[in-house]
């Protein structure tokens, strides 16, 4: 994501530079495919998981962990009346409790009508309480994100790719060189020429973040839920301590995900949709060169 | 400046493509495909575990206290007849594809040899707990029933008529609960007709006199109010013949995930 940051990609109108624009081979074939099939299994876990989410909309730390079991809980999502009688959602996280009607707990169906349900339905997959149905999507889906995540990993170590443009240097990780990055993300400053041809530091800690942690550990803890996978690999529970605890880490990540996909999207619009985007279905990506004053 | 706000024209289009979404998971060719999933699950999990045990627990895991669900207690006649003579005259019937079919009281299943474990019971909504059973295990009682060379699945007849829970989508079909598992499932040896739990007979709550114990796959699996067990060799002529009440309505029939 984030490098050209010119603000109209489409206008191709010949600036008064030594060096012209031109296209760079930004992107292999293997991981612009890969890309897509994953965006779209990673759109419909969510979607389907949010409503998986909302049959129990709890979360225990340990061995078991149910309704009376308000010791092991450490998260619900819900809905409750004031002493005046009015409806109101909240999200509960150990003594805190936040109020979010309107969002969280309670909210409006499809029909406009308010109901009682932890995630709302526009972001659901079936929009509607449908357990099942979410379940036979999350599943399939789970299974094209390991293919695929597998292809993906197999390519990209034979490649190079993990080396070459991911694999943060030494030197990369020096705090003022984050600092650096951090403060040109913040002014939204993104690099030119040369520099816009590799990743940063902050997105090669983003994307191996995601790729190295984040979606193995949610794969991890998702196979943590399934009894058939306990009683084949109990080494996966003994690692999170428990089938209720396995759950919760896959919500956080699953939220960590989302954060993930919010700061990503935000970052192709901030530095040139159009660039971007392209980089991704034909590989080309418009270099600029760094303009001197 | 126009007649319809944004916010309407915003939600108007959000909604049709909700509409559009829910579409996708109508019954049709996507969603066999989708379905497909289920089959790829048990075959890898057969591959990477066919004879795994369930983890078993010690006595300080037991949750304090099990959630009851699905049916509370049958109102059916015929149960509650059962229920007020204390099972005394109820009888399991194992019928179907076996040489010897059998027909066996609650005082004689709970003279046979028996097995106890403390697992983990999972509920396809998401909780868990964690209880101690105590039960015959059901390969002891096919072998007794010596099965015929075509037996492929076993079924569990319940009696509770159950109609749904908002949690899994709100009020279903009413019909009578059943179940079913293949034979690598009723062959394991953590496979067992519990008459007890935590030491104590099984209440009506969790299914007396007898419920199943499938340790590797999901609550709905753990059949409870066991009236008859048949052997046979294909799943059709069993309610909407997926192999189960709630197969029927959707969920997968290996439940191992």
């Amino acid at each position: 994501m984030a490098s050209s940051a010119t603000s109209d990609d489409m206008a191709a109108g010949p600036a008064p530079s030594p060096a012209p624009s031109y296209l760079f081979h930004r992107h292999a074939l293997a991981v612009r495919v890969t890309h897509w099939i994953n965006a779209l299994a990673i759109l419909f876990l969510i979607g389907t998981g949010l409503n998986i989410f909302n049959a129990h909309p709890s979360l225990y730390w340990g061995q078991y962990g149910a309704d009376d079991d308000d010791a092991r809980r450490w998260l619900e999502i819900g809905s409750d009346d004031t002493p005046a009688g009015q409806p109101y959602g909240f999200v509960r996280i150990g003594s805190l409790t936040v109020q979010t009607t309107g969002f969280l707990g309670i909210s409006n169906g499809a029909t406009g009508q308010p109901q009682a349900i932890a995630y709302p339905s526009w972001a659901t997959f079936p929009s509607y309480r449908d357990l099942a149905s979410a379940r036979n999507f999350h599943f399939f889906f789970a299974w094209v994100l390991i293919i695929n995540g597998l292809l993906y990993l197999g390519y990209s170590l034979a490649s190079g790719h993990i080396r070459k443009d991911l694999l943060p240097r030494l030197k990369e990780l020096s705090v003022s060189n984050i600092v650096h990055d951090i403060v040109q993300h913040a002014k939204l400053k993104f690099p030119k020429g040369e520099e816009a041809k590799r990743y940063h530091i902050l997105q090669k800690l983003a994307y191996g973040g995601v790729i190295f942690v984040l979606v193995p550990g949610i794969i991890l803890t998702g196979l943590g839920m399934s009894p058939g996978t306990n009683a084949a690999w109990p080494w996966i529970l003994d690692l999170f301590g428990g089938r209720p605890s396995s759950r919760s880490i896959h919500w956080v990540f699953a939220n960590l995900i989302i954060l993930f996909i919010i700061v990503h999207l935000l970052m192709v619009v901030l530095a040139g949709p159009f660039n971007e985007i392209r980089s991704m279905i034909t590989g080309k990506f418009r270099v600029d060169p760094e303009v001197t004053k | 400046m126009s007649g319809i706000s944004r916010r309407g024209l915003f939600t108007a289009s959000g909604g049709l493509l909700l509409a559009g979404c829910d579409q996708l998971a109508s019954p049709g060719k996507l969603k066999s495909i989708v379905q497909s999933a289920e089959g790829a699950s048990m075959r890898w999990q057969r591959l990477i575990g066919r004879d795994g045990l369930a983890q078993e627990f010690s006595a300080a895991d037991l949750s304090p206290s099990f959630k009851v669900n699905g049916t509370h207690e049958p109102k059916e006649a015929e149960y509650q007849q059962h229920k007020a003579e204390n099972f005394a005259n109820w009888k399991l019937a194992i019928t179907g594809l076996v040489n010897n079919p059998m027909s066996l009281s609650l005082a004689e299943l709970r003279t046979m040899p028996a097995r106890t474990q403390i697992t983990r019971h999972d509920c396809v909504e998401g909780w868990s707990a964690i209880g101690q059973w105590t039960g015959v295990q059901l390969g002891l009682l096919l072998k007794a029933a010596n099965m015929k060379t075509n037996a492929r699945y076993v079924v569990f007849r319940c009696a509770d008529n159950y109609g749904g829970e908002l949690s899994k989508g709100g009020a279903q079909s009413t019909s009578l609960y059943y179940e079913s598992i293949d034979l690598v499932d009723a062959f394991h040896p953590q496979t067992i007709l519990a008459h007890s739990m935590n030491g104590a007979p099984l209440s009506v709550g969790h299914g007396a006199p007898v419920r199943m114990r499938i340790e590797r796959q999901l609550g709905y699996k753990q059949a409870k109010y066991v009236m008859g067990i048949d052997v046979v060799s294909s799943l059709a002529g069993y309610g909407s013949g997926k192999g189960g009440y709630w197969e029927d309505r959707g969920y997968e029939w290996y439940a191992g995930i």
